[in-house]
């Protein structure tokens, strides 16, 4: 039992978010709402985005912003050990303007959806496209 | 189909989870992410682009092509959002309310009159129409010019602290946002119409791409803002802090008028005459 202790201190974050993206999986597969199922999405979404922020942390570091960092960079040398990884936090701030876009065009085709059918649950949509 | 999912969703998690045995600590600085190709960026970034804040180099300079093509696929979003939504006819039922500001009477009219009646004697409001809270109003028309400084301020500042176009663009498009929360869509479409969310997100994508054209034209590389320099008057490592300052400016602009464009869509079921 013990040596499981240490394994938890080190690697619970990645548990967490393991355990956000399967609530999002289980959301987009179960649910059977369209808007319940966008929302599992951005559940999805957001438990990848915490991942790779994780994965750039480091302890002892501070934020990917570089102090005294006026003038034009001729003082004295950056230490890359002194911040915290700078690249996964790029990528994210782009993932989340992407998850921002689907969020938006799915709600769209969710608004379509509705006025075309007036449900979102998806057996009576289905249902509907059955009988026609 | 419950129990599929959920055999599914335990598999997945039980192998993710089996597999986080190998992935390094948390926080560990010699992390194979940490050790390879971001202490580059880290070091070389002020003698690069003298710009302090790395999100902000590695983002428009390092990596431009990737954010150009973000904001393209926030513009193309918009655009999306726009054909799926958007019809010109008015809402069913062209009944119109108005309300009486002297006395407050509301009055419905069955049919869309061919003429507004005089705004400083009626005043238009929603049919699923909720009393204006003053005080929601009021606080809300004195925060968002604020909040509108704070959003160019988190543009314009974005290399020396958290901040860049994308998050101050969304500030900026949530201003627009509150003001047709707390009044209505139509104060809203006034102070921002249609043609200009529209015009605005495809003049950002085209500021972005427009600097880097206009690096090629001078004969450097795409999007290689060095090449800016003999325009700005400046050396080329100033040159890159400005041609990221440029390039923010353009993702700012689309990512706010896109905001307010996918905002009005969806609230007015694309009639954008009246919604939430």
């Amino acid at each position: 039992m013990e040596q499981y202790i240490p394994l938890f201190l080190t690697k619970y974050n990645y548990w967490v978010y393991i355990a956000l993206m399967m609530i999002g999986l289980w959301a987009m597969i179960a649910k059977n709402n369209l808007v319940k199922k966008i929302v599992g999405m951005n559940i999805f979404q957001t438990a990848i985005i915490l991942f790779y922020v994780s994965i750039g942390a480091k302890y002892g570091a501070t934020i990917p912003i570089l102090q005294h960092g006026s003038g034009h960079g001729h003082e004295a040398a950056v230490r890359a050990a002194d911040y915290i990884n700078p690249l996964p936090h790029v990528l994210m701030l782009t993932a989340i303007v992407v998850s921002v876009a689907t969020l938006g065009v799915a709600l769209a085709l969710v608004i379509r959806i509705h006025q075309r059918h007036r449900t979102l649950e998806e057996d009576e949509i289905l249902e509907q496209l059955r009988e026609s | 189909m419950k129990a599929l999912a959920l055999a599914i969703v335990a598999l997945v998690g039980g192998l993710l989870i089996s597999a986080t045995v190998d992935f390094p600590d948390w926080g560990d600085p010699a992390s194979p992410a940490a050790l390879h190709v971001s202490p580059r960026y880290i070091e070389k970034t002020m003698e690069d682009t003298s710009v302090p804040n790395i999100v902000t180099s590695v983002l428009a300079d390092y990596r431009g092509f990737d954010t150009m093509f973000e904001t393209t696929v926030v513009f193309t979003a918009g655009v999306a959002c726009f054909l799926l939504l958007r019809r010109r006819e008015p809402r069913p039922g062209p009944s119109r309310v108005y309300r009486h500001r002297a006395s407050g009477v509301i009055v419905e009219m069955s049919q869309a009159p061919d003429t507004e009646p005089a705004p400083e004697v009626f005043k238009r409001i929603d049919d699923d129409w909720t009393p204006h809270d003053l005080i929601v109003m009021n606080v809300c028309r004195l925060l968002i010019p604020f909040i509108q400084l704070f959003g160019l301020y988190v543009i314009a500042h974005g290399h020396h602290s958290p901040g860049g176009g994308f998050q101050g663009g969304v500030i900026l498009g949530a201003s627009v946002i509150l003001l047709a929360l707390s009044w209505d869509l139509r104060t809203a479409s006034l102070r921002m119409r249609e043609v200009a969310t529209g015009l605005m997100s495809a003049i950002g994508v085209f500021i972005y791409a427009g600097v880097g054209a206009l690096a090629l034209a001078m004969g450097g590389n795409f999007l290689d803002y060095a090449a800016l320099a003999p325009i700005l008057m400046v050396d080329p490592v100033a040159a890159r802090s400005l041609g990221i300052f440029f390039v923010e400016v353009g993702v700012g602009l689309a990512v706010m008028a896109t905001m307010v464009l996918i905002y009005k869509n969806l609230a007015s079921e694309g009639r954008l005459d009246q919604g939430l």
